[in-house]
């Protein structure tokens, strides 16, 4: 399942409801990332999300679909917030069920990876000295890349955006 | 056509999108950029960088200079950085 919301959510909350749905699941990953309140040596007073309406639930459909073909997995849940939000906050929840830890653990990795470098998400910090656009890593792009690797044959993907031009 | 502009490249043009018909003598991407470009000089500078403006076409990435018509959404933003 895919949601794309302004509203917080609780991981807790959502976690238990997902393994609520199902008792024939053996192993369940979970990743969440939430605002950090410094960047390096720079406080971060407050984060704003960006997107792409229509074009990010598309995108993470995408994604969360290359997963099960992938992996052998039971149930995905990917929530993504935007708007604007305070350190500690959730901004994004992976999980994912499989019969098998590490298919788990591989596809929740997948999927934080790939959301990273392929949904048309923004983000824009608060600092003391203002706001700033964040760059996107070459790290993140490298993460990336090391599951294209494994199916490069196959899948018939958009490429990865470092190629874009 | 519908143009759409997102994060640092919205702040740029000064719009988050706008409505035009396809520019007389542009029917590809790159046409379209360099029409844009002479629209909005600071959106023209940041296209002018490598590597720096990804682009969608109807909600998906294009890296090709694909050929437009007149109902297409074309979208400039940097590489994103969600998660």
């Amino acid at each position: 399942m895919i949601r794309v919301q302004h509203e917080p959510f609780d991981p807790g909350v959502e976690l238990a409801r997902f393994v609520a749905s199902r008792t024939d699941v053996g192993g369940i990953a979970v990743f969440l990332g939430r605002v950090r309140d410094r960047a390096g040596d720079t406080p971060i007073l407050a984060m704003t999300l960006e997107h792409y309406p229509g074009m990010t639930e598309r995108k993470l459909a995408e994604i969360e679909a290359e997963a099960r073909r992938r992996w052998p997995l039971e149930d995905t849940l990917v929530i993504h917030r935007y708007g604007r939000m305070m350190p500690g906050e959730p901004i994004v929840m992976v999980a994912v069920a499989s019969a098998h830890r590490h298919a788990a653990l591989e596809a929740c990795s997948f999927l934080i990876d790939w959301l990273k470098t392929r949904a048309p998400f923004w983000k824009c910090e608060e600092t003391p000295q203002g706001e700033r656009w964040v760059e996107a890593r070459t790290s993140d792009e490298l993460a990336a890349a090391r599951w294209e690797r494994r199916s490069a044959a196959s899948s018939g993907q958009s490429p990865a955006q470092s190629s874009f031009s | 056509m519908r143009i759409r502009y997102f994060a640092w490249l919205r702040q740029r043009t000064g719009c988050a999108e706008e409505e035009i018909p396809l520019p007389p003598g542009v029917r590809r991407l790159s046409e379209l950029k360099l029409w844009l470009a002479n629209r909005h000089p600071r959106l023209g500078e940041a296209l002018a960088a490598k590597g720096v403006v990804r682009c969608a076409v109807n909600q998906d990435y294009v890296a090709e200079d694909i050929e437009l018509s007149d109902d297409d959404e074309v979208a400039f933003f940097p590489p994103v950085t969600g998660g």
